[in-house]
């Protein structure tokens, strides 16, 4: 396979701070694995035609490196390998290891977890560009057209990111899990993708902003826990994937509240809540969507009461968000918390050790967040000057992982009936008909400074650039 | 395994401390025996078991009424060894009681009570293999075993006198021979003794049954109806008789009428910290990680002997036999005195060519001379050794080593074989990367406790396999090859190799130690049962379960009750 390939310059191709050009386990994993990722990318990558796209590069981890913007032909985007920058006194801040310096190799006590760690982490990555890979053809602008290739780009880096620890760290068994990585793929009947929720397409724009706000604000979380980890080559590289990961909970904030502005804008200039017939999206339409959105994300934060994390945490694997900055012992063996549970017909709670309460404590972080951006897109509709306002479901609503599993509850938080389920589902999550309508308005719109019908123009262009300018060219 | 005396009660709660535990030694020799006289008369070897009371191996206990502790075992299999080696003219070994008062009983209740699990497994697997070897002796020697019971043998010595070919109990209305250790001590006879009554001696189970469970045990003409013993004697006939049966013994035996025995001097062996350091072996132990290297330095290919003269003017000398004499004291000093160190690795050190000389030498003459046929046996019982070892055995194949032949066999007792493909790139010196080769030794030289060779084990089912492997005896495999052959489980190749084997071992070190134990075990053992393969897997499986079971060794247990006058306090649930 590789021998009828060309030579990679890696240093040229594959901008790091590994120290590439002198480490020969990472070049022939490397060789081997980085013409298969570009099969992949061509295969399973953006199918729209570009000749190159506006794109930020990481060259470097430092402040002038890591945001390098240059039109770039997509398939000669350069992903490369970052670490931020070490630290040498850096100590393990909780579970049993707590206050030992961090792992510079793996533990081979716990290979088997930090293996499968990173690569639920690393089949996320591709599996959202694979999901979003149709999605340019229908792009409202060539802004928005940037920024999901930016996402998608920045996906792929995230991957080559698992990779290299894969690489690096697992010898032979790491390699198979990387070449795995590119061999499943998201809706796949004989392999899918790992997790439920990046096995979903993604069909329209809206659910694209719904899934770079919701779904990617979970991978926010799972790479805050990884951060803290006590393995410090994943601690490092979860700590600048972040950085990147919030430009793509921007394009999600960003792209709901035009869309928010925007419906609010049609219904003023029609006086009626239905703005679907002028060209919008309702809002209870994207209230559904939320719903919908918001809860399969939730079920990727697993089971309220873990013993994995649990294991993961004393083991010192994978931290508490915001580990080093709470204060409690980080160890947590005395501590007792409380999770979810449904009794006897009523929502209630469970006290549970400290330890096994772990998913719960991060789904809350999350909650919280999530929760800011029904703040902003309610501002949007109160300066509008309508009363209506979105909001978050309760944590029960439509779960199908969990404490609440099986159970029907009402976005009000409300034991229900099936029947009752069944009377208003369409009510409350997007119907065919809904997404129908989504479906149908997105059209591509190729015009640089040109915006489609159901979308406000962005406020900014891409660093410092005009909205008008052109951020993709075609062949 | 017991003995049925009268002593102190021990202490309740009382345990071995771990520096009570000494740094066992398993060197000795005649004329430093406290337990035992060996007295070579002819073609017949007469050995006494006579043991010292105050002779413990460990403070605690007096060895009353021939009891004994691992201790006198290690001189029992002292007395094996040089019955083969230095002894050619014995042709038959009788084993009988250098006392008045009874033949033996037993291993020592006291030790047995006061000592460590660990403890107590270890001494059970050492007698286990000592009474196997013995009964090596009678199959592959041509030392054929007599039992002259002269007085009552119960549990360890019944077991003794079971490893024997042909057992005799003296018929004077009061000796009997039995297996009390249920009834009394709530635990098995778990030296061979259950297995020995009904596999070797085709005693009925029911009867069986009878006889584990009744203490005092069954005197002569019984015994001898029941199967336990062949022959009961009159006391007026019994010198005569014992010497007969000695001697007819003696007459089955291909042993050389003329030929000189070899000397088994002192091993020469340097033990420090982290060390134990032989001429032709050598052990390096990780403390943190919790592993003990072990290199055994093949022969050089110009030192093969040209004569069978010259093999017998080496003796002890001779490559094959030095390097085992270590190997198996090796093995028998890290199984006692370094229980921490979970995982062995195996690594060879020579040429291979050399290697296959030596080969050709065993092969060539161990169907007609006796030395190199005792060379050929021990090798093998020394690799059993392996086979019982409850470590993880790990092969490290790398350049530079000579797993060729019987010193393959080494990898393949192992519970997994890494061969690096290639050379290590970094090296200081010029490498060849590293080979393995299969000879006809691999085939049938050193078959395992269930009759199959390594190599049957390993592709157990799968005879075309072997078939295949057959065709391509002496070829050098590399590690590619090795690995397409399924002889080796991974070839990582130099940029992988630290990374695969530190992560290999870390993840090992993380493991329950006892789970690994009973899942290598296991895994070691595959197909077929054999008499031995049931009393190390079966007997001493479930003797290893009822010793942590309170109904033995906790406080109120059978065995730390015994002898206090008081009764055991059982917990009535069968599990």
């Amino acid at each position: 396979m590789t021998s009828s390939r060309p030579k990679i310059d890696f240093d040229a191709k594959i901008p790091n701070n590994v120290d590439l050009a002198s480490d020969r386990k990472l070049q022939r994993a490397l060789e081997r694995w980085q013409p298969n990722f570009l099969d992949w990318w061509g295969d399973m990558g953006p199918a729209v035609d570009t000749k190159d796209v506006y794109l930020r590069t990481a060259v470097d981890v430092g402040r002038e490196g890591w945001a390098h913007f240059d039109h770039v032909p997509m398939n000669e985007y350069r992903w490369g390998v970052f670490l931020s920058e070490h630290d040498p006194d850096r100590k393990i801040a909780f579970g049993e290891h707590k206050g030992e310096p961090v792992w510079q190799e793996v533990p081979g006590e716990y290979r088997a977890d930090l293996q499968r760690l990173i690569v639920i982490q690393g089949d996320t990555e591709p599996a959202s560009v694979e999901q979003q890979r149709f999605l340019g053809a229908t792009a409202p602008s060539l802004y928005d057209m940037r920024n999901l290739f930016q996402v998608n780009v920045e996906e792929g880096r995230h991957l080559w990111a698992m990779v290299y620890l894969l690489h690096a760290y697992f010898g032979r068994a790491g390699r198979e899990e990387a070449d795995q990585l590119l061999a499943r793929n998201s809706g796949s009947d004989d392999s899918p993708r790992i997790l439920g929720a990046f096995n979903e397409e993604t069909p329209d724009w809206l659910s694209f902003y719904m899934f770079t706000y919701f779904t990617d604000r979970d991978g926010k979380y799972q790479l805050g826990t990884l951060k803290e980890s006590g393995f410090d080559p994943l601690s490092r590289t979860c700590e600048f994937m972040l950085k990147e990961e919030a430009h793509h909970m921007f394009v999600g904030t960003t792209g709901i509240d035009r869309v928010v502005t925007r419906t609010a804008q049609l219904m003023n200039e029609h006086d009626s809540e239905d703005v679907a017939g002028a060209g919008g999206i309702p809002l209870d339409m994207i209230q559904k969507y939320i719903n919908f959105h918001y809860t399969v994300s939730l079920d990727l934060f697993g089971n309220e009461s873990s013993t994995n994390a649990a294991n993961y945490f004393t083991a010192g694997l994978k931290g508490r968000w915001q580990e080093e900055r709470r204060k409690d012992d980080h160890v947590l063996t005395d501590d007792a918390g409380a999770v979810d549970a449904v009794r006897d017909g009523q929502i209630t709670t469970t006290e549970v050790p400290a330890l096994l309460a772990l998913n719960q404590d991060l789904r809350s972080e999350y909650i919280g967040d999530c929760s800011n951006g029904l703040k902003r897109w309610n501002r949007i509709l109160e300066k509008h000057g309508i009363d209506a306002r979105l909001s978050l479901p309760h944590v029960g609503f439509n779960r199908q992982v969990g404490a609440f599993a099986g159970q029907r509850i009402s976005p009000e938080g409300k034991m229900i009936s099936e029947d009752e389920w069944q009377r208003n589902e369409g009510r409350w999550l997007p119907t065919e008909v809904d997404k129908t309508h989504v479906r149908g308005l997105m059209h591509p719109v190729l015009e640089p400074g040109k915006i489609a019908s159901w979308i406000a123009p962005p406020t900014n262009g891409i660093n410092d650039k005009p909205v008008d300018f052109e951020y993709v060219h075609f062949n | 395994m017991t003995v049925v005396e009268d002593a102190p009660a021990p202490t309740p709660g009382e345990q071995a401390h771990p520096e009570t535990v000494p740094q066992v030694d398993f060197d000795t020799d005649p004329t430093r025996y406290r337990h035992w006289r060996l007295e070579v008369d002819g073609e017949t070897a007469w050995v006494y078991l006579d043991v010292a009371e105050d002779g413990g191996l460990v403070p605690g206990y007096e060895l009353k009424l021939n009891s004994y502790d691992l201790g006198v075992d290690i001189e029992l299999y002292d007395i094996t060894q040089r019955l083969r080696f230095s002894h050619p003219e014995v042709r038959s070994v009788v084993l009988t009681s250098g006392k008045d008062s009874n033949f033996c009983a037993g291993a020592n209740i006291r030790m047995l009570a006061q000592s460590s699990h660990p403890w107590k497994v270890n001494f059970c697997k050492f007698t286990n293999e000592t009474r196997n070897g013995i009964e090596d002796m009678t199959a592959h020697s041509g030392q054929t075993w007599v039992a002259a019971l002269n007085g009552t043998a119960a549990g360890g010595g019944y077991e003794m006198a079971l490893a024997c070919e042909t057992i005799l109990l003296v018929n004077d209305r009061s000796s009997a021979v039995a297996l009390p250790e249920v009834p009394l001590l709530g635990v098995l006879p778990g030296t061979g003794g259950l297995t020995r009554v009904t596999d070797k001696r085709h005693v009925r189970k029911d009867r069986a049954d009878i006889f584990a469970t009744k203490s005092e045990g069954f005197q002569g003409p019984k015994a001898v109806e029941w199967k336990l013993v062949d022959e009961t004697v009159s006391r007026k006939q019994w010198d005569e008789t014992v010497r007969a049966r000695a001697a007819e013994a003696a007459a089955t035996s291909n042993r050389p009428a003329d030929a000189q025995g070899i000397e088994l001097p002192p091993l020469q062996r340097e033990v420090t910290e982290d060390a134990i350091t032989y001429p032709n072996v050598r052990c390096a132990i990780d403390r943190q990680a919790r592993t003990a290297t072990i290199t055994v330095l093949g022969p050089e290919p110009g030192t093969v002997p040209e004569s069978l003269d010259r093999i017998h003017a080496l003796g002890a000398d001779f490559w094959p036999l030095a390097m085992t004499r270590e190997l198996d004291d090796l093995i028998l000093r890290l199984r006692t005195n370094e229980l921490d160190i979970g995982t062995w690795l195996i690594k060879t050190q020579g040429s291979v060519e050399g290697a296959l000389a030596f080969e050709r030498v065993i092969a060539e003459h161990s169907g007609s001379d006796w030395l190199v046929n005792e060379i050929r046996h021990y090798f093998k019982r020394t690799l059993k050794r392996l086979d019982v070892t409850s470590r993880s055995l790990i092969a490290l194949v790398e350049p530079g080593s000579c797993f060729a032949g019987a010193l393959l066999e080494l990898a393949l007792a192992c519970d997994r074989q890494y061969m690096l493909e290639g050379i290590f790139e970094d090296a200081d010196e010029e490498q060849e990367p590293a080979q393995i080769v299969v000879t006809e030794s691999t085939f049938g030289a050193f078959p395992m406790g269930n009759g199959l060779t390594r190599l049957q084990s390993r592709f157990y089912g799968d005879d075309e396999t072997v078939a295949a492997l057959h065709e391509r005896v002496g070829e050098r495999l590399t590690g590619a090859e090795a690995e397409e052959a399924g002889l080796v489980t991974d070839a990582p190749d130099d940029i992988d190799w630290e990374d695969e084997i530190r992560i290999l071992l870390e993840e090992r070190a993380s493991l329950s130690p006892d789970a690994l134990t009973g899942m290598e075990a296991n895994h070691r053992f595959v197909g077929p049962e054999t008499m031995e393969t049931r009393i190390f897997g079966r007997l001493t499986a479930w003797q290893n379960w009822i010793f942590i079971r309170p109904n033995a060794s906790g406080a109120e247990g059978a065995l730390r009750r015994y002898g206090t006058g008081r009764k055991a306090d059982f917990d009535k649930k069968r599990v």
